[in-house]
């Protein structure tokens, strides 16, 4: 059923928390999230000519850098973009077979690609790009927060966790319960002041972003000839020469 | 929007094809159309088999069309599988009014009914396809006031020109018709170039900074993108050709789907040969349809192509 599930108080919220201040754009998250879904809940996904001069894919991560700022305070800014598993998932709603539902247990947003038309229409209604078509089975695929691995009782509990976030060799990428507000990912989010992406869009992500730190370290001002600065020796040797 | 034909096809056949039926629906109900025994059934027909034709097009984009059937389950929540409902529950009374007017008469009163009933349900499933636009709030060209409107005039005009072509290849005049045509492509013009005024001065949804959170960097401006080849939602939503020739793109569609119909329909209004004119009329405006379809979809940008810097 693509009509939305009635929200329960206190339920869960599954999610990321990506810290844009420490991903360093290395594009592990994508290759972990290819490897392990090619072979997961959506196998296979699409990749073309992967070594040659025109690759072409489904991939459910894709990894943007942007500048932050401009001028001297500017930064260079690693922006990973996934589904953001919404609590109002237009691309749900506008399916007309039911293949793309939310579930109620625990918020993640799935396709069932055992009923999908593949009429793309749910990927037109997404605002993030998140999903992506895989034109050899004729269906849509997207993130499915790696379902068969979180709730995988095969895996040793510390692995049940998205493959990007498993992969993420700086730490940048959080998971776990946004519905909970003293979950660790939400205690990350009040902290640092997370924040959603297209708020005014209305679809209210589940994931949040934290944005770069943009606090200085404090340091020694460097040595400049200046009145009444530096030192003694340093000061006289600017007014010799200022002469 | 990358323009697909099979959405192109379906959207404007079905309007010429549901837009026949309203007309039809409506003048038997006000018991203006000639009372020729065949005339009403074949223009029926011929509504239903355009309004088939877009719907067969339509499942041809699909994944998977032997699928299609599925999309009639989820109309409490999807446009799209409402427009699907609407279509099929448009074709049993519109059966009967051509049955009901070839069995009892033009004057009949379930005639009259039927009619209305087809000629209603005709304009709710046009009105559905529209809302399939309408209701995607990453596309602000489509997600605005006009594009509902826009469509119900798109096709009643579509049925105008078609009733007034057949009602002058079958009678060999159809004044009053064609003049109906004529009012409809003025104000399907008007239209149009409101809807055009209107989305040349609309803002962007929303900046690259809110899109990516940076907003308390103030900007934010793309460096490098995920992979240097195109992907499915660059190839989809990234379409660029329409916004570079756009001017000359919008001054083809208007004057192939509104005013050289206009004129043509002008000159079946006078007497002017009406059975050419007409048909002529119907013909251009069918072809500049589907151009004014093609720039609906291909002048419309995605939000998600910001972040691709589009």
């Amino acid at each position: 059923m693509t009509s939305l599930p009635q929200p329960v108080p206190g339920a869960k919220k599954l999610g990321l928390v990506i810290d844009l201040d420490t991903c360093v754009g290395c594009h592990a998250c994508a290759v972990n999230c290819k490897e392990w879904n090619t072979g997961g809940h959506h196998a296979p996904l699409p990749d073309h000519d992967p070594y040659g001069k025109n690759p072409d894919g489904v991939w459910f991560n894709r990894i943007h850098s942007y500048e932050a700022g401009c001028g001297g305070t500017s930064r260079t800014v690693n922006f990973p973009r996934s589904c953001l598993h919404c609590e109002q998932p237009q691309c749900v709603t506008v399916c007309p077979t039911g293949a793309s539902y939310k579930r109620a247990e625990d918020g993640i947003v799935l396709v069932n690609t055992d009923i999908c038309i593949g009429c793309k229409l749910c990927s037109w209604a997404c605002p993030y790009g998140a999903r992506e078509f895989d034109e050899d089975q004729g269906v849509m695929k997207k993130c499915t927060l790696c379902i068969d691995r979180i709730y995988n009782e095969a895996l040793p509990e510390s692995e049940r966790e998205p493959a990007c976030v498993a992969t993420c060799p700086s730490r940048a990428r959080h998971f776990g319960d946004l519905g909970d507000p003293n979950s660790h990912v939400s205690q990350l989010v009040a902290e640092r002041e997370g924040v959603a992406l297209m708020p005014e869009l209305g679809y209210q992500p589940v994931n949040r972003y934290l944005p770069p730190r943009q606090a200085t370290i404090p340091s020694k001002p460097l040595e400049r000839p200046v009145a009444g600065g530096g030192n003694a020796l340093l000061r006289m040797l600017d007014k010799v020469l200022s002469r | 929007m990358t323009p697909a034909s099979s959405v192109l096809l379906l959207t404007t056949l079905t309007g010429f094809g549901y837009g026949l039926l309203a007309w039809v629906g409506v003048l038997a109900a006000l018991g203006l159309l000639p009372a020729a025994p065949l005339f009403l059934p074949v223009a029926v027909v011929v509504a239903l088999a355009l309004a088939t034709a877009g719907l067969a097009a339509s499942t041809l984009h699909l994944g998977h069309p032997e699928r299609a059937w599925r999309a009639f389950s989820q109309w409490r929540s999807s446009w799209l599988s409402r427009e699907g409902v609407a279509s099929l529950t448009t074709f049993p009374p519109a059966l009967a009014f051509a049955a009901l007017w070839w069995v009892l008469g033009p004057d009949a009163f379930a005639t009259r009914a039927f009619g209305l009933l087809a000629a209603a349900l005709g304009l709710v499933t046009v009105g559905c396809t529209a809302m399939i636009y309408a209701s995607l709030k990453p596309i602000r060209q489509w997600h605005n006031p006009h594009t509902v409107p826009d469509y119900l005039i798109f096709a009643v005009f579509s049925g105008a020109v078609l009733l007034a072509a057949l009602r002058a290849l079958w009678f060999g005049a159809a004044e009053a018709l064609a003049v109906a045509a004529l009012v409809a492509a003025l104000i399907a013009a008007c239209a149009k170039f409101a809807y055009w005024r209107f989305i040349d001065t609309q803002k962007p949804l929303v900046t690259l900074a809110s899109a990516t959170g940076l907003t308390a960097f103030g900007t934010a401006r793309p460096l490098d993108r995920p992979h240097f080849t195109e992907n499915y939602i660059l190839r989809e939503m990234g379409y660029q050709i329409a916004r570079k020739h756009a001017v000359k793109l919008r001054r083809i569609a208007v004057g192939l789907a509104f005013f050289v119909p206009a004129i043509l329909a002008l000159l079946a209004a006078f007497g002017v040969t009406p059975a050419i004119t007409a048909t002529a009329a119907a013909l251009v405006a069918l072809a500049g349809l589907f151009v004014e379809r093609w720039l609906f979809f291909a002048e419309a940008t995605h939000v998600s192509t910001i972040y691709y810097g589009r």
